[in-house]
């Protein structure tokens, strides 16, 4: 008994703490008790890291993290409770790889989901790996063990406490390994680790023993994994390849674009990452080695990074659209567009199925159209003049136009929506105003783009 | 118990009166003004009254250097601008201001926080604690297990952990920093009255004094309005305009 909660019995012992199933009277929910290894001799790390997590924890809010109960300071018996997350770890399914690409990538976008969330909280969690990553019943991903986490608001007492960097070693970013801590694209690396085993069953830097071996990343390029699993497909390879590019700016610039692309493989902008089919040549290997490109620390909170890469969605309505109200459209996302080069463009167009007929859609006439929906929507957006890869397309069927942008935006991360204004009046009062109903519902900011005074 | 610690006033009445507002907003329950209560600003006269009302209702005060400047002759160690600021407010102040101000102690010392304006290994040399050297010299140099400092006008963190080690932070305005009971802390306040890490708003912290989780917050106030006294009052114009940009 401590701190009335009920000692049940050891649920794991790992390295630097054990864990113990806990219940109390006035907390009805699994719990979890951790307490730290903290015998002489032990690493100090292991203090400093539970110590970390003992702040971070109370700060973390969310379906992706174990909810805090409690905690007991090192005054008595340091511990901290928890919610259990009774979801078997990732690890579990290391018995059984490669995982078909259809299932890494909605792992992966899971995962990705998470780590957005927690990057809007100020965290950069720093030990993303197979063991760490619990699932919810309904598939929502759990990032747990916060002792090597950085929280921006909060001082960084592993930072300068060791020299050494602290993570796993197999997915450990190039940036961590020479001790950069503040750098939210390093989960986007390790995520990228995690996803090039589950893809391939082989980890895609081995297990290095020693700091040396971990810096070799910094310039030797992973076996592209097509290469040892021909069946992976090029769009999962881009995918697994950018998160793990040498240097943070050239990976995603956040988790919720990587889930987007994890979302959308068809919508994959295939690149040289896709098309490579073995390891750089021993030149260039040494090229890189000599003049070595070090990643440096960031000055950018991650949540001013986050912002200066959202992802935008814009909804066109062909039907119901002006020229004008199109031009003028266009012109408000150029504008959200120029000032934010990280930014991804997502322009979605609803095409209405009626509630009970038979779905018109898988007819010839109902496939024309919807490549037709497609069309129109590539040649609005061609005067923007975006790179492959920075917009996307998307004809979604639904039988309600407000609830399927709603629901795009909710599955997609979405930052920002940007739709026109119904032009007819008569029509907005008989069907009520898809732009209102997006506007009072969305999860995410929303510009509605009307022209002064109504078509 | 909530306590809302001020330092750096600087004859600055419209900054000083929005953090005690600020304060009492968020239910602070005691004030404690760590020093520099004149100096560089022009309502010297308006600050120490308010400021002897507070104490008689409880609140704590510490002697500053400019405080005691104004006390003694000369300015030595000064800048032009300081020593000509110091010069003017002696004009100002009556006797009952002198000798409140000669009253006021260079420290406190409560359940382990030490409050000092300077800096805790010798507090009359008025040194200061920008960087982990200085924090660790204080820190070594005493007792507490938190340290509350003002004196540099940029608010900072360290904290020295059993290994020795000392973190430095940069604290964030509003977000709650937990100082651990095990490690030894040095908090030092931003300044109220004349910001200089390029944010005009004014800085001061409250802090729980149970869980022990100090918050930095940053006040905007009327920086026109103090403006425009320093330049009606004939001090030097830098000093007035500083305000605007917080340096």
């Amino acid at each position: 008994m401590i701190d009335g909660f009920t000692v049940a019995g050891v649920r794991h012992e790992g390295g630097m703490a054990v864990l113990y199933d806990v219940t109390h009277p006035a907390h009805d929910l699994p719990m979890l008790m951790k307490i730290p290894r903290l015998r002489e001799g032990e690493d100090p790390a292991a203090i400093v890291s539970f110590e970390m997590e003992q702040m971070i924890m109370p700060r973390l809010t969310g379906p992706h993290v174990p909810r805090f109960v409690a905690q007991g300071g090192f005054e008595a018996e340091p511990y901290i409770v928890m919610e259990r997350i009774d979801g078997e770890p990732l690890s579990h399914r290391l018995r059984a790889l490669p995982l078909p690409p259809a299932e890494v990538a909605a792992v992966g976008a899971a995962v990705a989901d998470a780590l957005d969330d927690l990057h809007h909280q100020n965290v950069i969690h720093l030990d993303v790996k197979p063991a760490n990553i619990l699932f919810r019943p309904h598939a929502e991903a759990v990032l747990v063990d916060y002792g090597l986490a950085h929280h921006e608001t909060l001082p960084d007492l592993m930072a300068e406490e060791f020299r050494l960097p602290y993570g796993t070693v197999p997915y450990m970013a190039p940036e961590q390994a020479l001790g950069i801590r503040s750098e939210p694209r390093s989960d986007i690396f390790a995520l990228g680790a995690v996803l090039y085993q589950l893809a391939t069953a082989d980890l895609p830097f081995g297990e290095p023993q020693h700091l040396k071996g971990v810096k070799q990343r910094l310039w030797l390029d992973p076996m592209p994994p097509r290469r040892r699993r021909p069946a992976i497909p090029p769009w999962l390879q881009e995918v697994i390849l950018r998160c793990l590019e040498v240097l943070p700016e050239n990976r995603y610039p956040t988790a919720a674009q990587l889930a987007f692309d994890l979302r959308h493989p068809e919508q994959v902008a295939l690149g040289t990452r896709a098309a490579k089919t073995r390891r750089d040549g021993w030149l260039t290997v040494l090229h890189r080695r000599f003049r070595q490109q070090e990643p440096v620390a960031r000055r950018l909170a991650t949540r001013t990074q986050i912002a200066a890469a959202p992802i935008l969605a814009v909804a066109i309505d062909f039907g119901d659209m002006t020229e004008d109200l199109a031009g003028a459209l266009r012109n408000q996302v150029q504008k959200m567009l120029a000032s934010r080069p990280g930014a991804r463009l997502a322009c979605l167009n609803v095409l209405k199925t009626a509630l009970l007929s038979l779905d018109t859609t898988l007819d010839e006439h109902g496939r024309n159209r919807h490549v037709q929906r497609l069309v129109e929507l590539q040649h609005w957006a061609r005067p923007l003049g975006l790179a492959e890869g920075r917009a996307t397309f998307h004809v979604l069927e639904a039988a309600d136009v407000a609830d399927a942008i709603l629901d795009y935006a909710r599955a997609n991360l979405v930052d920002h929506l940007v739709l026109g204004a119904r032009a007819s009046t008569l029509q907005r009062r008989v069907l009520g105003s898809v732009s209102g109903k997006v506007a009072a519902e969305a999860p995410c900011s929303v510009t509605v783009v009307r022209r002064r005074g109504g078509d | 118990m909530r306590l809302a610690l001020l330092a750096d006033i600087h004859a600055n009445l419209e900054a000083f009166r929005a953090c005690l507002d600020h304060a009492r907003d968020r239910g602070a329950d005691r004030i404690l003004l760590l020093g520099d209560l004149v100096g560089y600003g022009a309502d010297p006269e308006a600050v120490l009254d308010l400021a002897m009302t507070l104490v008689a209702d409880g609140a704590l005060a510490l002697l500053g250097n400019h405080d005691e400047a104004v006390l003694a002759p000369g300015t030595a160690g000064m800048n032009d601008m300081a020593a000509a600021a110091i010069a003017w407010t002696r004009t100002r102040l009556s006797e009952a201001h002198r000798a409140f101000l000669a009253s006021l102690p260079l420290t406190e010392e409560e359940e382990g926080r030490l409050y000092v304006h300077a800096e805790g290994s010798a507090p009359a040399m008025w040194r200061y604690v920008s960087d982990a050297d200085a924090a660790r010299r204080s820190l070594e140099a005493t007792t507490a297990q938190a340290t509350f400092c003002g004196h540099v006008h940029r608010p900072a963190l360290y904290a020295l952990g059993e290994t020795g080690k000392l973190t430095p932070f940069r604290p964030v305005a509003g977000a709650p920093v937990p100082l651990a009971r095990h490690r030894r802390w040095l908090a030092v306040l931003g300044a109220v009255g004349q910001p200089r890490d390029s944010d005009p708003a004014a800085c001061y912290m409250i802090l729980e004094t149970g869980s022990l989780v100090a918050t930095w917050h940053r006040v905007p106030y009327d920086v026109a309005a103090a403006a425009a006294k320093i330049r009606a009052a004939g001090l030097p114009l830098g000093l007035a305009e500083r305000l605007f940009v917080g340096r």
